[in-house]
């Protein structure tokens, strides 16, 4: 019974029978394991937390709590060997910490809470009243760096690094302030997917009960990008003046990105190719010939100390704002320009649908081994996925806490205590409040409402 | 109306506005013919923005066949009782859609499109007054609010290409997640959860609430239906409640009409050119089997009767094919008398009227029976071989067989008469008659064609 083993928690059983590599005293060889995992969900992960997040204060004994919202949420696994549980469904917190700990799932992913059971689907698949169909989600986000690829020129594909990195923190500002200044949220949740991007969970009450059609409207509302192969032109305005939240994203964050950073770290402007990507995005002959004409030229007697990037895209900016021009058209071509290259990129998909999965916050990333740990949006800068904490270094740092004194919380003494108090702090906290406002209310309004039709 | 009253109020005052919002029954006495007849009007007017919007028309022609539709079915010749007939075919539709989930979307989707398309066509002064009497939750935006907001407002305003003008002062606001596609375009302004909506967007915002309380009306009205409406008219208004969802709409074709008279020397070319498929079918089954079973023949030989053959040509192409089959005695003897019986002249002496896809959709043929409807009862692989030797191109071919994967079998019928005629057909197909004159028009065109 190693499971039984490992919540027993002596200081060695870390290192157990399972990796001979480990036997070395505190070291944890840095890489995903099983094993960890098992030990990473007896001992670290916030089981009660996320209980309590998805319970939305109906664990309560408030008299209109309603007892069956967490028993109708949907929990999906990935086990080992890709092996797919979907329509897990737990009616307590010690049911889902019990499951988790016994399957043991490289992922967990979280559905909508469902009319009825997920477990129980069969049973009312028959019956025409009770349909089993989605009746709140999140409303969620998923941004993914693979989906930049055109605009990097440090990494591709799943690999991320500082120098790119930063394009999910303008996203997060972007996206963040958005959904708090413009659709009135308050509740929001920013996770590290793990490797490459982050993902956003909007959970006010409000927001879980978004129809389908509704949360595309606000996916819509987010999408400017529209890129595909063959069209060079992934981002057009046509009107005359930027809706006022792009305005926002532009003055605040896009534009500023873009010129301090952007351009000298991804270095837009240093080759022929680069530049020909940006010249293209121009619809102005004239404009582009004269441009490359100066650069082809400024190649071969580069005395300037300044930046080329920056440079360029001065001479870019003013050509191209310069009054001579009557076409207004090629003004918005600049900020055209700094939108293909910063705003964000979302998975529509997976906003748009009520039952779409999303992985679980705390989840460990297979490949990475990183934990999806919070992000905390007015500090996302700050934010450097190469030191998330890995599960690796978690047991580590387990090991080194377990020869020191035995007090708290086993995360206090990780790294991934910081964390977990954010988590609790910043959002479960602040978001339990407004349920129990939430619930007070709907059944004050229920009394009234029930006090009336007597009287009437 | 005398029959389901819920509440006393005079019908209709506003002078204003033409469009109704519904709210509570009509008090009007109801002449039972005037019951079916305007639901039926409204009928063929839901009927054809449902067509139009399976056939994935643009949104600006959808609008102008409603409202051609509309100025079309719901005239009524006493102008002071448009209004009446407008009201009164709406609630009988609701009886009639309000009894099963499938048929309360179906309803609540046209009609919530019909009222979008009429809301647009009134004035501003009518959208106003409707606002008003619909009570709406939604704020208008005070003259200092306005002023603090007026830059935002203009911004989205000019984002959209459409600035606004000094006389544009009048906004609401309205949470959200009232206004989906206002959001979605970013057509308004967004502030902590309201969007601020120009009064020329409010028929997006009056649309989605006349949808949810026709909605709840709905499942208001299923309430009464099933608990008192159905057993107390069960002799009156029950039966004709549950036929007219169903009901074909169309001409019955029992008449022979604009192309009165085709000769059995024409026929061949004629169904070659002009006879739908499941018609098409039969007479080449006939002419190959020199037999066709009970359904077929009623199928092909009410058809043909629509069409224009006269009873003694009917009689001849029959026997012709038959006698090859049974011999000339006992096709008089077996066989002539349902034909004569279709035309009416044996049995009860009514005239047999011609099938409608409807009809000929729910029948259900068995083993060696030809009838039914092909974009139905055939399997895939003889569909698309029918289709081809009817000339229809393959890209066409894949535009039918996806309608008929949708089980939208009369649009798949539309489409081959499109893509064999060159033409479009706006209407739809509902009826194999109506198919042949359609499709005869098509042709007569092209050989006499019109000199202006
Ligand atoms: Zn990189």
């Amino acid at each position: 019974m190693t499971r039984e083993e490992i919540g027993n928690g002596s200081e060695d059983m870390v290192i157990d029978e399972c990796e001979p590599e480990g036997r070395e005293r505190n070291a944890v060889p840095d890489e995903f394991n099983p094993n960890y995992l098992k030990v990473y969900y007896g001992k670290l992960f916030p089981h009660a937390d996320i209980f309590k997040w998805m319970s939305y204060g109906n664990d309560g004994k408030h008299p209109a709590c309603d007892q069956s919202y967490f028993g109708r949420r949907e929990f999906s696994y990935t086990l080992d060997n890709d092996i797919y549980l979907r329509f897990q469904s737990f009616n307590s917190a010690s049911e889902l910490e019990n499951s988790i700990k016994e399957k043991c799932p490289f992922k967990i992913d979280i559905g909508p809470v469902y009319s009825v059971d997920p477990a129980k689907r069969h049973a009312y698949a028959q019956t025409g009243d009770n349909v089993f169909t989605p009746v709140e989600r999140e409303l969620v986000f998923d941004i993914d760096i693979t989906d930049y690829d055109d605009v990097r020129y440090c990494c591709s594909g799943a690999d991320v690094c500082l120098d790119c990195w930063p394009l999910m923190t303008v996203a997060i500002k972007v996206i963040d302030t958005s959904l708090r200044d413009d659709f009135g949220f308050n509740h929001i949740l920013w996770v590290f997917s793990g490797r490459r991007g982050v993902h956003c969970w909007v959970c006010d009450g409000k927001a879980r009960r978004l129809t389908n059609e509704q949360r595309a409207s606000i996916a819509e509302y987010f999408r400017v990008y529209k890129g595909n192969e063959n069209n060079l032109k992934k981002v057009s305005f046509t009107g005359l003046a930027l809706h006022p939240f792009l305005a926002r994203s532009y003055t605040e964050v896009l534009k500023e990105f873009f010129e301090s950073k952007l351009l000298s770290s991804q270095k837009l402007f240093s080759t022929e190719e680069r530049y020909e990507k940006i010249l293209e995005m121009i619809p102005d002959e004239s404009i582009t010939s004269e441009l490359r004409g100066k650069w082809q030229e400024n190649k071969r007697s580069s005395i300037s100390k300044e930046d080329t990037n920056v440079v360029r895209w001065q001479q870019l900016k003013h050509i191209l704002q310069s009054g001579r021009l009557k076409a207004q058209g090629l003004r918005k071509c600049v900020e055209e320009i700094v939108f293909s290259f910063t705003y964000p990129r979302l998975d529509m998909e997976v906003s748009k649908h009520m039952n779409h999965l999303l992985k679980a916050p705390f989840c460990v990333h297979p490949k990475t081994g990183r934990v999806c740990v919070p992000i905390d949006p007015n500090c996302c800068e700050e934010f450097d996925p190469t030191a998330v904490p890995t599960l690796s270094k978690l047991l580590e740092e387990m090991n080194m806490g377990a020869l020191r004194a035995d007090v708290g919380n086993e995360w206090d003494r990780t790294s991934l205590g910081k964390s977990v108090r954010f988590f609790r702090s910043s959002f479960l906290q602040p978001l339990l409040k407004s349920c129990k406002e939430e619930i007070e209310n709907s059944y004050n309004a229920k009394l009234q409402h029930s006090k009336n039709s007597m009287s009437w | 109306m005398e029959i389901y009253g819920y509440q006393r109020k005079p019908l209709h005052s506003d002078a204003v506005s033409t469009l109704p919002l519904y709210r509570s029954a009509p008090l009007l006495e109801v002449r039972l013919e005037d019951f079916e007849r305007f639901a039926i009007d409204r009928l063929r007017v839901l009927k054809g923005i449902s067509d139009g919007l399976s056939r994935g028309k643009k949104p600006e022609e959808i609008e102008n066949l409603a409202i051609d539709l509309w100025k079309a079915n719901m005239r009524h010749p006493d102008a002071s009782e448009v209004v009446n007939k407008d009201i009164i075919a709406h609630f009988v539709l609701r009886l009639v859609y309000c009894r099963t989930e499938d048929l309360r979307k179906w309803f609540l989707s046209m009609e919530t499109a019909l009222f979008r398309y009429r809301l647009r066509h009134e004035s501003a002064e009518a959208q106003r007054a409707l606002m008003a009497e619909f009570d709406l939750p939604y704020k208008a935006v005070s003259t200092s609010e306005f002023e603090s907001m007026k830059d935002k407002l203009g911004q989205v305003a000019r984002s959209i290409g459409q600035p606004l003008t000094p006389a544009d002062t009048k906004f609401y606001t309205v949470p959200f997640e009232e206004v989906p596609e206002l959001v979605a375009g970013r057509r308004v302004f967004l502030h902590k959860g309201h969007a601020y909506v120009a009064m020329n967007q409010v028929v997006s915002l009056v649309a989605t609430q006349f949808r949810s309380h026709l909605s709840k009306a709905l499942i208001l009205t299923n309430r009464k239906w099933t608990s008192s409406i159905r057993e107390q008219e069960k002799d009156r208004l029950t039966p004709i409640v549950e036929a007219l969802c169903t009901s074909y709409l169309g001409p019955d074709y029992s008449e022979p009409r604009e192309f009165a008279e085709i000769s059995i020397r024409d026929i061949d070319q004629i169904a070659m050119s002009s006879f739908p498929l499941c018609m098409r079918h039969l007479f080449e089954k006939l002419r190959e089997d020199h037999h066709l079973k009970h359904g077929g023949r009623m199928q092909l030989g009410l058809f043909l009767k629509g069409v224009g053959l006269k009873l003694d040509d009917a009689l001849a192409f029959w026997k012709a094919e038959f006698s090859q089959k049974v011999g000339a005695e006992r096709f008089d003897k077996e066989y002539a008398y349902s034909i004569r019986h279709n035309y009416g002249r044996e049995g009860k002496r009514t005239d047999y009227t011609p099938f409608s896809c409807q009809k000929i959709i729910s029948s259900a043929p068995g083993v060696g029976d030809h009838h039914g409807c092909p974009y139905r009862h055939f399997s895939e692989e003889n569909l698309r071989a029918a289709l081809g030797k009817m000339r229809v191109n393959s890209r066409a071919i894949e535009d039918v067989m996806d309608k008929v994967r949708n089980r939208h079998y009369q649009l798949a019928c539309t489409l081959t008469f499109e893509a064999v005629h060159g033409t479009s057909c706006d209407a739809g197909i509902n009826h194999p008659n109506q198919y042949f004159s359609e499709s005869q028009k098509v042709v007569q065109l092209k050989v006499d064609p019109v000199v202006v």
